[in-house]
């Protein structure tokens, strides 16, 4: 056999430093592009940074976009681990809202604090029966998980739109959206904070963003501290390890996808009920599929994926107050700006894997000699 | 080997290689005379295949020179190798499945645009060669369609082919019957009188004595040894490989067998794709008898490991274990099976019996993890968990002793006893052992064959599945041979010789081998 290829590079390198070094190379592509366009690369950086964190009203912005990442983050790390490209996160997450919105539009004269827990009962149900449908195809049929999830993906967004142009429409209105069901819904940041006497510029940040991070804990303890999380990294990392342990493949695949829906399909908690309190067309509005490159930045830990929301929150937030105060950085030049960080912390998540492997390595050898030398 | 005017084939001087901080090769030098074989043998580990993979351009040496044939070469890639005269059968063979044996032999060296031109000219060659060398193949047959044994004839004629003057093989008999093994070394032998070089890694010892002229010996990243082949013996080889005195022999008594713990009749079964791989195959295992089954790999042997460990559902017959039937299969078949006293060390633990970027306390416990020691609820008892696979590792000696280490980064023999230790522990009534010593050292190989013998003479019953001879034929207490998913005929240690044995795996019914 071949020597071992001796990785010696601390596991936090690969962790942390990447993807800072995907994040800064972004940030420099990005920086170019606005040099072609004849802005200055460092006040656009300083606008972003300012307009994402830069005042209260800013900071609870940023977080509630963050919100809406971590969910759907979580979801596509959770199929990750399990193996499983969920790229249906968009559609789960769309379908999840529809069953806050039905809950809301039976249920909304009861007090929210019996109200939310059935709605969020209702997202979870909702979101994964999305996908359980593909996760069944896949672990019985073979059906590649990746199709059927970009597939239901269109079907949510037409049955969506079939169902608010034609039934939950509100009656008079020419808006497909649905009538507002709570007014109150959950309760936002700013107000929970005056409850203690702090004051906090309003904003659409609610605490569902509390909610969020609970998920974390709850899916950190499921994936790597119960039986259950065994069996699906079993699965997920080696499934002949996992048929000759007696682990089964379907079983593991289909509760494992299950979760990943009920997670995206949380979305519509800080949408709807945070914030809208109605259902409206497109409202799960693309965080699905950015959550697929909030998990691979995130490298699917709970913690990173946090880290990575909220660097996403940022750059919508930051990125629209950039648009408004650049007038020629237009709102598509935000967009690819974000693109550049999906592509280089997603898509070439490991291109600079060697270069930062090689520069460890060029360090390590001094160290351990200084090392040798005390 | 001695000293003469002509100059070596290959002279290796103080090649160095790491990687990162695995120190592969330390300060090599080598030296083969042309026209001879020579053998270098090693543990798994020690740096062989590295050594060769920096010859044939695969990896680039940190430090030391090539020479070939007495000029020094700086070898970048392997087209500067297969330049300088250098062919190499890889133990894994590159080969396109798809691809007949012509087109997989002038691949990369098509010459020019058209294949015509370079199609012709290659079957007038080939031809040639065929008759020279004795290595016949119907060069129009798919690779995929032919034996292990022929396809490795096609790497040899590739390298051929390509004007090799000096063949490297990397352990090639590991997927050979012993009669093709024996083929292939008159093959090895007609390309020496051709005055051709040869270098052939091994870790088997037999074939060292057998076929080489000089040997070398590796150990640890090190050249420790150079021999003529004359005037070594295995015992001396076997101790400079591991650095101490090793028992080659396995010391064991009398069994005693007593009832029946596995009964199967008439069992059928079929792999993944559906083709039936077990034909009917009845025999038993009792407690306090080590039974093994010898075979080429492929013959059916896996899948029936799969059955009677309840990976797969049978399709066919009956398996009693503990005089219960069972039939196995997804979704919880292994699971149930391990209920009824069974343990399973898999053929493969890298792809089966470990799960290798888990942590080893994570893969200690792999098929018991729904143990009730084990947990609390849902929740994984990490505590107990890891003391258990500690005290594990410390009955069994993993080195190093670290529960919280990666699977991947322990040695193949340190893998392979916290797979031991795990389904040892169990103290089951039956072991499935496949392969238990592939890709083990022979330190490791001499600890495995002892536990095994004491399982035995602690009244369990043994299953024994392995394509090392020498394994089933020193440890078993009776020998079953399979070939093409039916069993042969049993044989017993005593009368069982290579001959009788080999040619039982190619498939010759033992009452015919009495008669010729």
């Amino acid at each position: 056999m071949a020597g071992p290829i001796g990785s010696d590079i601390p596991r936090w390198a690969n962790v942390v430093v990447l993807p800072i070094v995907n994040l800064i190379a972004a940030f420099l592509v990005s920086g170019l592009v606005v040099l072609i366009i004849g802005e200055n690369p460092l006040e656009v950086v300083q606008i972003l940074i300012w307009g994402a964190f830069g005042f209260e009203e800013a900071i609870g912005y940023t977080l509630f976009y963050a919100t809406n990442f971590i969910f759907t983050g979580l979801a596509v790390s959770m199929a990750f681990h399990c193996m499983l490209f969920n790229i249906g996160g968009e559609g789960q997450a769309y379908i999840g809202g529809l069953g806050i919105s039905l809950v809301g539009l039976q249920f909304g004269f009861l007090p929210p604090i019996v109200l939310i827990p059935l709605c969020m009962i209702g997202a979870a149900l909702f979101g994964a029966a999305w996908a359980f449908i593909p996760a069944y195809l896949q672990a019985k049929r073979g059906s590649h998980i990746v199709i059927t999830t970009i597939m239901f993906n269109f079907i949510a967004s037409s049955v969506m739109v079939y169902l608010l142009v034609n039934v939950l429409i509100e009656p008079g209105s020419m808006h497909p959206q649905s009538r507002e069901f709570a007014e109150a819904g959950i309760p936002p940041v700013h107000e929970a904070l005056g409850w203690l006497g702090i004051k906090f510029a309003a904003s659409p940040w609610n605490l569902s963003f509390l909610w969020a991070l609970v998920c974390c804990v709850l899916v950190w303890g499921y994936v790597w501290h119960t039986r259950w999380g065994y069996a699906m990294r079993t699965v997920g990392t080696n499934p002949t390890a996992a048929s000759y342990a007696g682990i089964s493949e379907t079983k593991s695949i289909i509760i494992t996808m299950c979760i990943s829906g009920a997670l995206a399909g949380f979305l519509g908690l800080n949408e709807i009920m945070g914030y809208h309190h109605r259902l409206l067309l497109h409202f799960s509005g693309g965080y699905g599929f950015v959550g697929i490159a909030v998990a691979l930045m995130g490298r699917s830990h709970p913690v990173g994926v946090c880290l990575a929301a909220i660097l996403f929150g940022a750059l919508y937030q930051g990125g629209a107050e950039l648009s408004f105060e650049i007038p020629t950085i237009t709102r598509e030049l935000v967009i690819v700006i974000q693109g550049l960080v999906i592509i280089f912390a997603g898509a070439l998540e490991f291109m600079f894997k060697p270069q930062v492997e090689a520069v460890f390595r060029w360090l390590t050898p001094r160290r351990s000699a200084a090392a040798a030398a005390e | 080997m001695s000293e003469n005017n002509v100059a070596p084939a290959i002279e290796l001087v103080g090649i160095d290689k790491s990687f990162g901080a695995v120190h592969a090769n330390k300060d090599i030098h080598l030296n083969v005379s042309a026209g001879s074989v020579h053998g270098i043998v090693g543990e798994n580990g020690a740096g062989k295949s590295t050594l060769m993979s920096i010859l044939y351009g695969f990896y680039k040496a940190d430090a030391g020179e090539i020479f070939v044939n007495g000029e020094k070469l700086k070898i970048q890639a392997s087209q500067d190798a297969i330049d300088a005269g250098i062919g190499m059968v890889h133990q894994h063979f590159m080969l396109v499945d798809t691809f007949s044996v012509l087109e997989n032999i002038i691949l990369g060296a098509e010459g020019g645009a058209l294949l015509k031109a370079g199609v012709d000219k290659a079957r007038i060659e080939l031809n040639r060669l065929e008759r020279e060398y004795e290595l016949e193949v119907d060069i129009d047959a798919l690779i995929g369609d032919l034996p292990v044994g022929l396809q490795q004839r096609v790497e040899i004629l590739k390298a051929l082919y390509r004007g090799a003057q000096i063949l490297v093989l990397d352990e090639p008999t590991g997927v050979l019957t012993p009669q093709e093994a024996d083929h292939l070394f008159r093959i090895l032998n007609a390309l020496k009188d051709q005055g051709k070089t040869i270098i052939l890694i091994t870790h088997k010892l037999r074939e060292i004595m057998a076929i080489t002229d000089a040997v070398s010996v590796m150990r640890q990243g090190e050249m420790v040894a150079h021999r003529e082949t004359a005037k070594t013996s295995t015992d001396e080889l076997a101790e400079l490989m591991v650095g101490r005195k090793v028992l080659l022999r396995v010391e064991k008594g009398e069994a005693s067998p007593d009832r029946a713990v596995l009964e199967v009749e008439n069992l059928t079964a079929t792999d993944k794709l559906g083709v039936v791989r077990v034909k009917g195959v009845s025999f038993n295992v009792r407690a306090g008898e080590i039974v093994g089954i010898a075979g080429v790999s492929g013959n059916g042997q896996s899948d029936l490991l799969a059955a009677l460990s309840g990976i797969t559902k049978i399709t066919g017959g009956k398996i009693l274990l503990n005089g219960k039937p069972f039939v196995g299969g997804p979704p919880h078949g292994a699971a149930d099976v391990r209920t009824l006293g069974m343990a399973h060390v898999p053929e493969d633990r890298q792809r089966m019996g470990l799960v290798i970027p888990f942590e080893a306390w994570e893969s200690s416990i792999l098929g018991y993890h729904n143990d009730e020691k084990y947990s609390r609820g849902p929740i994984i008892d990490r505590p107990t968990v890891i003391n258990d696979s500690v005290r594990r590792m410390e009955a069994f000696d993993v080195r190093p002793k670290d529960p919280n280490l990666v699977t991947g980064n322990f040695s193949g023999g340190n893998q392979q006893k916290i797979v031991l230790a795990r389904e040892i522990d169990r103290d089951p009534d039956i072991l499935l052992v496949g392969q238990p010593t592939r890709g083990v050292d022979i330190g490791a190989i001499e600890f495995i064959h002892k536990r095994l013998i004491e399982m035995r003479d602690a009244g369990k019953a043994v299953l024994l599945v392995s394509v090392e001879l020498d394994e089933i034929m020193s440890l078993s207490d009776r020998i079953l041979v399979m070939f093409d998913g039916q069993i042969m005929g049993e044989v017993s240690p005593a009368d069982a010789t290579e001959r009788i044995l080999g040619c039982m795996m190619a498939g010759i019914e033992p009452t015919d081998l009495e008669v010729a």
